[in-house]
């Protein structure tokens, strides 16, 4: 049985769906695969306000879904593996009610 | 092979409040002046709670309110603590905010406003090219001689001076080495969604009529056990619904908690759902905000190179959250700076030294200062925000208690209960700190 919260609860993939955006040709994230394969953390499956970055078990490392990325890079604070930059040529997201 | 360039006087990097501010300054005195943004307008990519203080903009803009695209005016400031599942808040309504100009204090949408702004810097003979992503500088040597847009010198533009307005999350200023990497503690990571309810029911909720806007903070339970905090503020017809947090906090807490599911909780809040309820999320957003703080300011300066704005880290980290107005003065400054270095075209870093001192004269580098151990108390005394708030809830809980034990046995059991949990010296030497550390 659902909660009335549960009802409430608007997912993540319904938020990131009202951002629109110019479609980006290739991933401007980089990982450094080798230190994830170490990394007991794991800060960016977490702090990334879009889970962009899911961990992948079956093949051990990092799936990076850059599409849904909001460009805030909290995530190149947070880890010194991810080479993040700036979409080329206004893409990526375009805000139009924040 | 550098001569046969297009060169331009001024290059500013993003179209933000600092880098726009700047602009117009400049191309009103006549400036050839080019900014250069990568949204593909002026605002896709800025986000902000939602207060835009204006004191700057009605000295460059006066009674801009008039014309500019803003939803509300702060009428009412509430400042709340969440504790489990309670409240204890302190609303302000001044009759004064509610008369021109507004305490300087307007919630405004930054996709609409920025690209008004940015329209007034065009009529004043700005150049703005949307679309573009400044990748690095041109060298000259090692002073910075232009910018260019993409991997080789291809796209690169000439420039006398540039001015990097790029925001929280500047890659360029570390490409200068005016700022070390980015540390955990020197960023929080803000989340909102505008969520859509219409004007009358806002109105209702919030206690407002016409153009009156309700600025909401929430503090404590509101990112538990966290440095950070929630805000709603009212559009029109929408609410900003938003938390924010310092990024080395969600990295040392225990359960990893993500900040969308920290935005859920808040949001779904007993005191917050009933402010919120019934809306559709219009959009969802996330950017960084600067916790540099006085200490941690970068280099300001370089030859040939100002920052401003976040990109310098000008965020207040007090309760007063200012940071648009910082801004918008620091691109004012730089736009000083450069108007007088022009009469000899020399703006080496001993030149541009002059942005510093306007800087340090003025409320900018005066408040980050006066407010520079804030977070830093908050930080070393986790008890002002994880035990102190608890107690306070329990005392008030019990002195409203209903019920027929007389009030003096009431008054001496709350005495006791609060001597039990609180070293009485150790309390008063940490509000005496947070009091003194520019709160």
């Amino acid at each position: 049985m659902s909660t009335e919260k549960d009802k409430n609860q608007v997912s993540l993939d319904d938020k990131l769906f009202t951002v629109r955006r110019k479609s980006l040709r290739a991933s401007h994230i980089r990982l450094d695969e080798r230190l994830c394969k170490d990394c007991l953390r794991r800060i960016c499956t977490y702090l990334c306000p879009a889970e962009v970055y899911v961990w992948n078990e079956a093949e051990n490392r990092i799936d990076i879904r850059y599409e849904n990325c909001l460009e805030c890079g909290a995530c190149r604070v947070a880890c010194d593996g991810i080479e993040w930059s700036n979409p080329m040529w206004g893409a990526g997201i375009s805000y139009k009610n924040s | 092979m550098m001569a046969d360039k297009e060169r331009c006087e001024v290059v500013i990097v993003g179209a933000g409040p600092a880098g726009i501010s700047c602009g117009y300054v400049l191309a009103k005195a006549g400036v050839q002046v080019l900014i250069l943004e990568r949204g593909q307008y002026p605002g896709a990519k800025n986000m902000f709670g939602g207060i835009f203080f204006s004191d700057q903009m009605s000295k460059l803009i006066p009674n801009f309110y008039n014309e500019a695209p803003v939803e509300r005016f702060v009428a009412k400031k509430h400042y709340s603590m969440l504790i489990d599942d309670s409240e204890i808040a302190l609303s302000f309504e001044a009759e004064g905010f509610k008369k021109p100009p507004y305490n300087h204090s307007f919630i405004v949408r930054r996709s609409v406003f920025d690209k008004w702004f940015a329209k007034k810097a065009e009529e004043q003979g700005a150049t703005i090219i949307c679309g573009v992503t400044v990748t690095d500088f041109l060298w000259d040597g090692n002073k910075v001689a232009g910018v260019t847009t993409s991997p080789g010198d291809d796209n690169a533009l000439l420039a006398d001076v540039v001015i990097c307005a790029e925001g929280a999350n500047s890659l360029l200023s570390g490409k200068a080495g005016l700022r070390n990497r980015l540390s955990m503690r020197s960023r929080s990571i803000g989340v909102k969604e505008v969520i859509g309810l219409g004007k009358d029911v806002i109105d209702e909720r919030f206690g407002l009529t016409a153009r009156e806007g309700a600025a909401y903070e929430y503090f404590a339970d509101a990112t538990p056990g966290m440095l950070g905090d929630g805000f709603i503020y009212t559009n029109l017809d929408s609410v900003s619904v938003g938390v924010a947090v310092i990024i080395s906090d969600l990295y040392s807490s225990e359960n990893a908690v993500s900040p969308n599911e920290l935005l859920e909780r808040f949001k779904h809040h007993p005191c917050i759902w009933p402010l919120i309820k019934g809306g559709q999320t219009l959009e969802y957003s996330a950017h960084m905000i600067p916790m540099d703080g006085y200490r941690n300011i970068p280099k300001l300066f370089t030859d040939r190179l100002i920052l401003v704005g976040d990109a310098a880290g000008f965020v207040n980290n007090s309760v007063c959250h200012e940071g648009v107005n910082m801004a918008m003065a620091s691109g004012i400054m730089a736009a000083e700076t450069i108007l007088e270095k022009r009469k000899k075209r020399r703006y080496n870093a001993r030149d541009l030294s002059l942005y510093e001192r306007l800087l340090k004269d003025s409320f900018v580098l005066d408040n980050m200062k006066s407010s520079r151990d804030f977070i830093d108390i908050l930080r070393t005394h986790k008890e002002l925000i994880n035990e102190y708030p608890h107690v306070l809830k329990d005392v008030l809980a019990k002195f409203f208690e209903v019920g027929d034990v007389p009030k003096r046995v009431t008054k001496g059991n709350i005495f006791h209960m609060v001597r039990r949990r609180l070293n009485f010296v150790r309390t008063a030497k940490t509000f005496a700190s947070l009091l003194k550390s520019g709160i």
